[in-house]
Order: structure tokens, then C-alpha cells, then sequence
């Protein structure tokens, strides 16, 4: 815990572990493994003090390639293994990895209270819109429609949408990335990691056997300009591959306009992640069509966290009641003597 | 007070008492049980209490249904449980009296409340004609009180609200019964000057109705004496009267501190275990950490990632709960996490009978969970024996390197007795198997005497490991998913629970180690059982019993004593679960005797078993 301890900066190979990584090849989750592995030397935090714990699924088998304390739990239950230890220990570094299957349907009880109670922890949820070990059946962030092995016929399943879910379970943090943007992904790992609550970052991830090219529109070189709206705060929400497409507020609904024409860039909206409205806003283009999809800092909010105000509360106990002594707990109310 | 002259009253001394007090579900009969309760501590009487009520918070009013009751033995004697026949009953409605009368002794006392007596409660009651009325109640000693008249009366120059008046009634019954005992009534005025702090006018009215009710016994013609039970016998020592569940809390807290390590409870509200939580959450001086999850699964799996970071970590549960955390516990078994889970026993399956007692999770406990995956068993047997059965399952739990359930049940839990409180300097140690030596450090190697694993938390530089659910290599603790790898860990890990047994104490049975009759028994049956069978014994039977604190493993000495004698009977508030494991472990040829009605056994169940099982 003490950094001057740390004599040699840490690289990305002190957080590689000796573990042969075993996810398909062309994953996803190789690209994110590796810009943690790059972020994680650069927090400025003792490699001991990092806790990485995970589900069950693809994502979930991250832990075992960190070269970090690490954790496989059970399915869907990581946020509360990660609470138990970041409660225990709130010095530690706690990042919680998961999938969209892990947190938003077997764990989606967890994920809505971690976020609700704010413990500082960092969640990166792997989205490949299906289930990848258990071989192509639809999650609950697969489209309306979509055939898969268990929905021969399509899915007749609505969608959770990641970032909407994450704003009504009062998220703090709310982020999205994709897992072929690895610089973007490292400063949303490092804006998480600053960020002093839950922080919940989706990235958008490939699975090349069961759901090959799912984001294909939002990476592919050609297209992904006109696809992808990169959020950044205080700057005006331009996208497009000339940069003159813009969303503007119409009434209470968003709208792509082209700069230039009927619209100029100070009708565009500038972005503030700190205001919920347009998190909100932008949160709802998830799905739908005809719109960019958001990445980077959806929204962001500064609360005290839960375990901040849990050791105060012992802390004030210990000061006002003075350190527990267990002889006298034992005795108090009446208590008599049998000579 | 007592400003009353009890000069001309007549005293008798007695060696032991029960009584019970019922109503319905918003009378008050908890509180006024407890006030008892404690008063009868302040006197020096050995006791025990069974509190009993609906699982509703108000259940419809005047029904069978919402019966509430609380019963209490206090004696002069060394006593083990709370009594089978009543010597007296309040019955504060015909409900009251109907589910209850059938417990009361012959010429035993009834006081009843004939203010709840109404057409309308008599008909929910299912009693066609008032049996206050005619002769059915000839064989005891009936006392019919109006008591809303009397504290009406008592109160009748205060203006008070009828509501507030309605609510001290039972402070009638209770200042009743401390004239019938010889009471003084100065704990329940100060109970009642706390509780109430800035409500005089509710402190005024409840102390009126308890000092009618105090009064009122002087007046009776029916009954002339009142009565005295000399102090008990004690060891030596300071005491307090204690409840099954506050104990389990001071034994986990005793553990914690002697361990020298952070407690941690994650878990999630269920009757009849939730005070377990409130009792903790109390305990913030201490730095004890309480989490209220979110549900019960998360409660057992926080406790479980904050034991891996190094706190002692405990979570607490009933049966449905525990059937919820049950995936949870495999991973512990196969992380080796050192944590210990209470199960507070209640009536099942599914929600079954929340408020209600019953052994029925000893099979769930022993094999409910999927692969092979054996974990400790510890139980309790008393309400004070819940601090020592809490330090037990702690102290394995941290130096065997596993999860450790503890039983105990609705009974012990809500339960109480008079506690010889220990001192802290005298609890036994407690290690455990934190290590920073980095450079020995091989996350799943195993000490030989205890086959712990270290515990290397994270924060210590050097011992970065990752550990989960998937099989494991012993030593690097990495996946292994080899065939003869996974007979050897599966073997391991129940080694781990078997070697307990090398570091747990033989079982003492009362009575001698051979005869015609063992009676074998677990948890909360104890008190019931050893007052059986001493009995027994003093008749000269050649009976003895054992009750076991540890039931997996067992204690290395029980086979031996089984074969010593010609019959064994298993007591059992289910279905004879610990028999089958007996008769399984062990072929021999024990005997079950089961009730399961939601209620501890009697004395007189167990006695009049015995006769039968000895006479043959």
C-alpha cells in the first residue's frame, strides 16, 4: 500500500499472467485485455492493491489471465463479491468484468444495486449481444428478432438498453466503448478508474463464432465515421465522416442534422456528461435506427460512495461510543452476581 | 412500590413455575413475556422462554390465527427448557384461551381478560356458547377480570386517548403476575420511563394498569397466597439474561477480536435470523462491516469477497434463504473460503412456517448442494449455548480454511436464559492462516495438521493469485480440468471437513458410557431431552444421553458409545434426519422419535418415549 515501494514503474507485462489465454481466435476480448493490461500500469497504484473479479461467461475467465489479485466467481454474482471485498478492503483497486448475459440477466439484480449504491468499483461489461459459452443462444441485449440457436424464429425478446438500465438504477458513471477503439477504450478505463463511485463502462466486443460482425457498422473503416457519434465533454455532438453531421434538440427528441444547411455548428448540442437530461437522450439511441451510436462518456455524476459512508459511520461510532470493548458490550443492561 | 401491605398475604415457596401469556398479535404479549422475563432474571431464577407468534405483523384480530403467546419457566433449580404444562395462563380473548387451554395444568390458574370476550370474538373463536359462563372450566382456578374496565378506572381522570388506554391492558396481566410472584414491579416502570421517553402520558397509563393489575391480586378472593421461587443455584459469576440470536452475535464478535480480524456480515432480512443483522449493525465501535444485500444470494457471496480480502466474514439465514445461497457455498468449498453461515432453522418447506421452530435443514445442510461438495456442521443447543456453538463454527471456520454452517433454530433463536458471561481474556485463541511471506507463498498448498490453505489477501505485495469455481491444481491453485486431478481434490476436500474431527473435543454423555438406552440428540431438543433423562436416571433406568455440537464431522468417540448400548433414540423435531445419518454412518439400529408440529418437544414426550423404548 505504500507506493514509495514502487522502485520500477510498472509495464503491461507485470500485469500479464502466465495463464494461456484461451478465448477464440479473433475475439473481442483479446483487443480489451490488452488495453488493460496497458492502463492498468498507469493509475499510479501498487499491482497488489488491484482486484480483478469476474462472473461466468467468455468475459469471465478475464481474471485468470491478470497477472492481479482475481476472482471467478459465480454467475451473475460478481458485483456482490466485488462489494464484499471492496467493503472489506476500500483500499483496494476493484474492476469487475462481465457480459452482457452475467450482468444484465442472471446478475441484472446485482448490477442494478451496485450501481444504486454507488461503491467505488469499476464494471466493464463485455457486450457481444449473445451467449458465446454456451454456444449462440440470444442475451437480453440481443435485438428484437435476431434468430439464434434458441430462437429459431427469432427473438420475441425486447432488449435491456445497457446505458438507459444503468441511468434508472442510479449510475454515476455511465460510459460506452468498442473493443476495436483501444485508445478510446484506454481513457475510458482511466476516466472510470478517476471516477470515485461505480462506474460502468459497455463495450461493445465481437464474438466472431456466434455473433460474427454484430458491430460491423460501428468498426468497419469505411462506415464507422458515419455510425459512431464519439463523445467529448463540452464539444459539439458532430459525427460523420466529412464531420458535418450534428444532433440538435427538437422539441424533446433528438435529431441528425446536416451542418451547413438549414443548421449551423452552434445549433448542435455540446455535450455535458454531467447533465442526466441529455444522458438520457443519448442513452435512447442505442437501438434505433437512423441515429449514431454514442461512445465515451454517456454520464457523470460526483456522490459520496457507500463504503465513504459506511467508515464514517464507524468511524464516528468508534469516536463517540470509544473502541469497542467486549467485556463491557457483554454487560450491558442488567446484569447480576452469584457469589 | 411495593406500597402495597402484603403483611396480612400469604406466601408459599415453590420450586418451579411456568406461564404463559396469550392474545392476539397486537396485545402486547411479547413485550409483556419479556418484561417478565427480565424481571424474573433481576430475582435470581433460573429460566427459559419460548415466545411464539404468527408470522403476520398484525394478523386479523380475534382469530386462532393470529395467536400470540409467550411462555416462560423460572425455578429455584437448574432448568433446560421453558416448561410443558402451565401452571398459569393468561388469555386475553377466547382465541387465546381456546389454542392454548389445553396446556394448563389441572387447577391451574386462568386469569382472563373478559373485556376481549365479546359475542363477535367468542364466534372467531368458534365457541358457540361463552365457556366463562357455564361449567366447563370447573377443573382450574378461573379469575375473570375486566381488565379495559379496571385500567379505564385506573386512568379515568388522565383524559387519555382510549387507544393509549386499550394499549396498557397488558400491563394489567403483567402487574398481576408480579403480585402472584412476589414481584417488585420497579424494572417494567423503568422499561417503560425509557422505552417511552418523552410519552408521558403512554408511561403514565401503562404504570397505572400495571400498578391495578399489582393491586388488583390483593383483593382476590380465589386466591390467598402468592408465591415465591427462592433464587436458583448459579456457579459462581456474573450473569444477564440472554436471547439465542444476540448470543450467536457475541460469539462471532468474540471470535472476530480474538482472531484479531475485521467481521464482516453480509445478509439479507428473513425471520426468524434477522436480528443477527440488527444486533451487528449495532456493533460499529467494533468496525463491524454490515451489508444489507439485495437479496440472499448476494449477502452470502459479499461475505464470501470479503473473506478473500481478509475480513472474517459471516452470513446468517433460514431455511428458504439458505436454499438461495446454496451455489453460493460450493464456490466457497472449492475456493477454500473461511466463512461461517447460521441457518436459524424455521418450520418448511418453501415459506412454510416462518415464526415457527423445526430441525429440518440438518439433511440440506449435510448434502443439499450439487457436486461433492462437504461442508462443516455445527449446532446449538441452548440460547446461551448459541455463544459457544458461534465461537466453535468462527474458530474452525478460520483455522481449517472452509465455510462452516451453523444451525441453530426459531427456538434458540428468539429464545432466552440466564448467561454466565465469560471473560474475554479467557476464550480460548483463535488463529488463522493470513501469511505475507511472498516468497513460500503457493495460493492452494495445504497445511498438514488443518489442510488450510494460505490466506493471502489482497494489498500484500508479491502473492497476486487468482482463485474461483472452475477445478483446481493443488499448489498453484490454476484450472485443471484432468481426470485423476479432479479425484484427488475431490478426495481433498473432503479430507478437509474429516480432519476437524482431529481438533474437536469427544462427546460426554450424561449417564454412563454403556446401558440399555442412549438418547442422541442435536440443537435446540437439548434442554428437553437431559431433563428427560435425568429423570431417568434418578429412577435408576440405565439411561444417557448424548447431544452433539458437531455434526459434521461427528466426534471420534460417538461410534463407541453408540455400540455401548442395547437401544438408541433419536429425538428430532423432523422426520429423523439425524437418525438416517446415524443409521448410514453407522449401522445400528437407532430409533427415531419425530414431532413436527412447529413446536419444541416436551419432557413428557420424550419421558413417556423412553419408558416405552426401555420397557420394550
Amino acid at each position: 500500500m505504500d507506493k514509495n515501494n514502487i522502485a520500477i514503474p510498472l509495464t503491461k507485462k507485470d500485469f500479464v499472467s502466465d495463464q494461456e489465454v484461451r478465448w477464440c481466435p479473433g475475439c473481442g476480448d483479446y483487443a480489451i485485455l490488452s488495453q488493460v493490461q496497458k492502463v492498468f500500469p498507469q493509475l499510479g497504484i501498487p499491482k497488489e492493491n488491484f482486484l480483478v473479479v469476474s462472473g461466468i461467461g467468455c468475459s469471465s475467465r478475464f481474471p485468470y489471465y491478470m497477472d492481479t489479485y482475481g476472482f471467478h466467481s459465480v454467475h451473475g454474482r460478481a458485483p456482490a463479491l466485488a462489494s464484499g471485498a471492496k467493503l472489506s478492503n476500500p483500499e483496494l483497486s476493484v474492476w469487475m468484468v462481465t457480459g452482457d448475459g452475467d450482468a444484465m440477466a442472471i446478475g441484472g439484480n446485482h448490477f442494478i444495486h451496485i450501481l444504486r449504491r454507488n461503491l467505488d468499483i469499476n464494471i466493464l461489461m463485455f457486450n457481444n449481444r449473445i451467449y458465446g459459452l454456451t454456444k449462440g443462444q440470444y442475451s437480453p441485449t440481443t435485438e428484437l428478432g435476431k434468430r439464434t440457436k434458441s430462437s429459431p424464429h427469432g427473438t420475441v425478446d425486447y432488449p435491456f438498453n445497457p446505458p438507459q438500465l444503468a441511468l434508472g438504477a442510479a449510475g454515476t458513471f455511465i460510459a460506452r466503448g468498442i473493443d476495436r477503439e483501444q485508445k478510446h477504450l484506454q481513457e475510458l478505463m482511466k476516466a472510470a478508474h478517476a471516477h470515485k463511485g461505480t462506474s460502468f463502462v459497455e463495450i461493445y466486443q465481437n464474438c466472431v463464432i456466434f455473433n460474427d460482425g454484430v458491430f460491423s457498422s460501428l468498426t468497419d473503416k469505411m462506415e464507422k465515421q458515419n455510425n459512431v457519434l464519439v463523445l467529448e465533454q463540452g464539444k459539439p455532438m458532430v459525427f460523420g465522416k466529412d464531420r458535418n453531421k450534428g444532433l440538435c434538440l427538437v422539441g424533446s427528441k433528438l435529431k441528425v442534422v446536416t451542418i451547413g444547411d438549414k443548421y449551423n455548428l452552434s445549433d448542435v448540442l455540446v455535450h455535458d456528461e454531467t447533465n442526466k437530461i441529455k444522458g438520457l437522450l443519448l442513452s435512447e439511441l442505442t437501438y434505433e435506427d437512423g441515429f449514431p451510436t454514442p461512445i465515451g462518456i454517456l454520464y457523470r455524476e460526483d456522490k459520496s460512495s457507500y463504503e465513504e459512508m459506511m467508515m464514517e459511520q464507524i468511524d464516528n461510532a468508534k469516536l463517540q461510543k470509544g473502541k469497542g470493548k467486549l467485556d463491557k458490550l457483554f454487560h450491558e443492561g442488567h446484569t447480576w452476581e452469584v457469589k | 412500590m411495593n406500597d402495597v401491605d402484603r403483611s396480612s398475604q400469604q406466601r408459599e415457596n415453590l420450586e418451579v413455575v411456568t406461564i404463559r401469556f396469550a392474545g392476539d398479535s397486537g396485545d402486547g404479549m411479547q413485550l409483556t413475556g419479556t418484561q417478565f422475563s427480565d424481571n424474573t432474571a433481576i430475582v435470581g431464577n433460573d429460566l427459559s422462554t419460548f415466545p411464539d407468534y404468527p408470522s403476520e405483523i398484525r394478523a386479523p384480530l380475534g382469530t386462532l390465527a393470529g395467536v400470540s403467546s409467550f411462555q416462560i419457566q423460572f425455578s429455584s433449580l437448574d432448568i433446560h427448557t421453558p416448561g410443558d404444562k402451565l401452571d398459569v395462563l393468561v388469555a386475553m380473548n377466547p382465541a387465546a384461551m381456546k389454542v392454548h387451554l389445553k396446556d394448563l395444568k389441572d387447577h391451574g390458574i386462568l386469569l382472563i381478560n373478559t373485556a376481549g370476550f365479546s359475542k363477535k370474538n367468542l364466534k372467531l373463536a368458534g365457541w358457540k356458547e361463552n365457556p366463562l359462563e357455564d361449567k366447563s372450566l370447573n377443573n382450574y382456578r378461573l379469575i375473570k377480570v375486566d381488565m379495559a374496565q379496571l385500567v379505564t378506572d385506573a386512568t379515568g381522570n388522565l383524559g387519555l386517548s382510549p387507544k393509549i388506554i386499550k394499549r396498557s391492558i397488558n400491563m394489567f396481566a403483567l402487574g398481576f403476575l408480579y403480585w402472584l410472584y412476589d414481584r417488585n414491579i420497579d424494572s417494567t416502570i423503568k422499561f417503560l420511563k425509557s422505552k417511552f421517553a418523552k410519552k408521558l402520558d403512554v408511561i403514565e397509563s401503562n404504570t397505572r394498569a400495571l400498578k391495578a393489575g399489582y393491586n388488583y391480586g390483593e383483593t382476590l378472593e380465589i386466591i390467598k397466597t402468592s408465591y415465591r421461587i427462592p433464587k436458583a443455584k448459579f456457579k459462581k459469576g456474573t450473569y444477564r439474561n440472554i436471547m439465542g440470536n444476540q448470543a450467536i452475535t457475541f460469539g462471532l464478535l468474540a471470535a472476530s477480536e480474538k482472531a484479531g480480524l475485521e467481521l464482516f456480515y453480509g445478509g439479507y432480512p428473513i425471520t426468524p435470523a434477522s436480528d443477527i443483522l440488527h444486533y451487528l449493525a449495532s456493533y460499529k465501535n467494533f468496525g463491524v462491516k454490515t451489508f444489507q444485500a439485495e437479496d440472499e444470494i448476494a449477502g452470502v457471496v459479499s461475505s464470501i469477497g470479503a473473506a478473500y480480502a481478509g475480513s472474517f466474514a459471516v452470513t446468517a439465514t433460514s431455511g428458504p434463504g439458505m436454499a438461495l445461497k446454496t451455489e453460493a457455498l460450493t464456490l466457497a468449498v472449492s475456493a477454500e473460503i473461511p466463512m461461517v453461515i447460521v441457518n436459524v432453522q424455521r418450520g418448511g418447506p418453501s415459506t412454510g412456517l416462518p415464526t415457527k421452530t423445526e430441525q429440518s435443514d440438518l439433511y440440506q445442510a449435510m448434502f443439499g448442494r450439487n457436486g461433492e461438495t462437504p461442508i462443516a456442521v455445527v449446532s446449538a443447543s441452548t440460547p446461551t449455548h448459541c455463544f459457544e456453538a458461534a465461537y466453535e463454527a468462527s474458530r474452525i471456520a478460520l483455522e481449517h480454511m472452509i465455510p462452516v454452517i451453523l444451525l441453530t433454530d426459531g427456538f434458540l433463536g428468539n429464545g432466552s436464559e440466564p448467561w454466565l458471561i465469560p471473560k474475554y481474556d479467557e476464550l480460548p485463541a483463535i488463529n488463522h492462516h493470513q501469511t505475507t511471506d511472498a516468497e513460500n507463498f503457493l495460493p492452494l498448498s495445504h497445511d498438514e495438521k488443518t489442510l488450510a490453505r494460505p490466506w493471502g489477501i489482497p494489498g500484500t505485495p508479491g502473492m497476486e493469485h487468482r482463485i474461483g469455481g472452475l477445478e483446481k491444481t493443488e499448489g498453484s491453485g490454476n484450472v485443471n480440468y484432468e481426470a485423476e486431478n479432479h479425484q484427488y481434490m475431490t478426495e481433498l476436500r473432503q479430507k478437509k471437513v474429516d480432519i476437524i474431527a482431529d481438533n474437536i473435543p469427544n462427546a460426554v454423555p450424561l449417564g454412563e458410557e454403556s446401558g440399555d438406552l442412549l438418547v442422541l440428540g442435536w440443537g435446540s431438543t437439548y434442554g428437553a431431552i437431559r431433563t428427560a433423562v435425568k429423570k431417568c436416571i434418578s429412577n435408576g433406568q440405565k439411561v444417557s444421553h448424548v447431544h452433539l455440537m458437531h455434526l459434521n464431522p461427528f466426534p471420534k468417540n460417538l461410534k463407541t458409545l453408540l455400540k455401548g448400548f442395547k437401544n438408541i433414540l433419536i429425538p428430532e423435531v423432523n422426520s429423523g434426519q439425524l437418525n438416517t445419518i446415524i443409521r448410514a454412518k453407522f449401522l445400528v439400529n437407532s430409533e427415531g422419535f419425530n414431532i413436527i408440529q412447529g413446536r419444541p418437544l416436551t419432557v413428557h414426550e420424550i419421558f413417556d418415549k423412553i419408558q416405552e423404548v426401555v420397557k420394550g
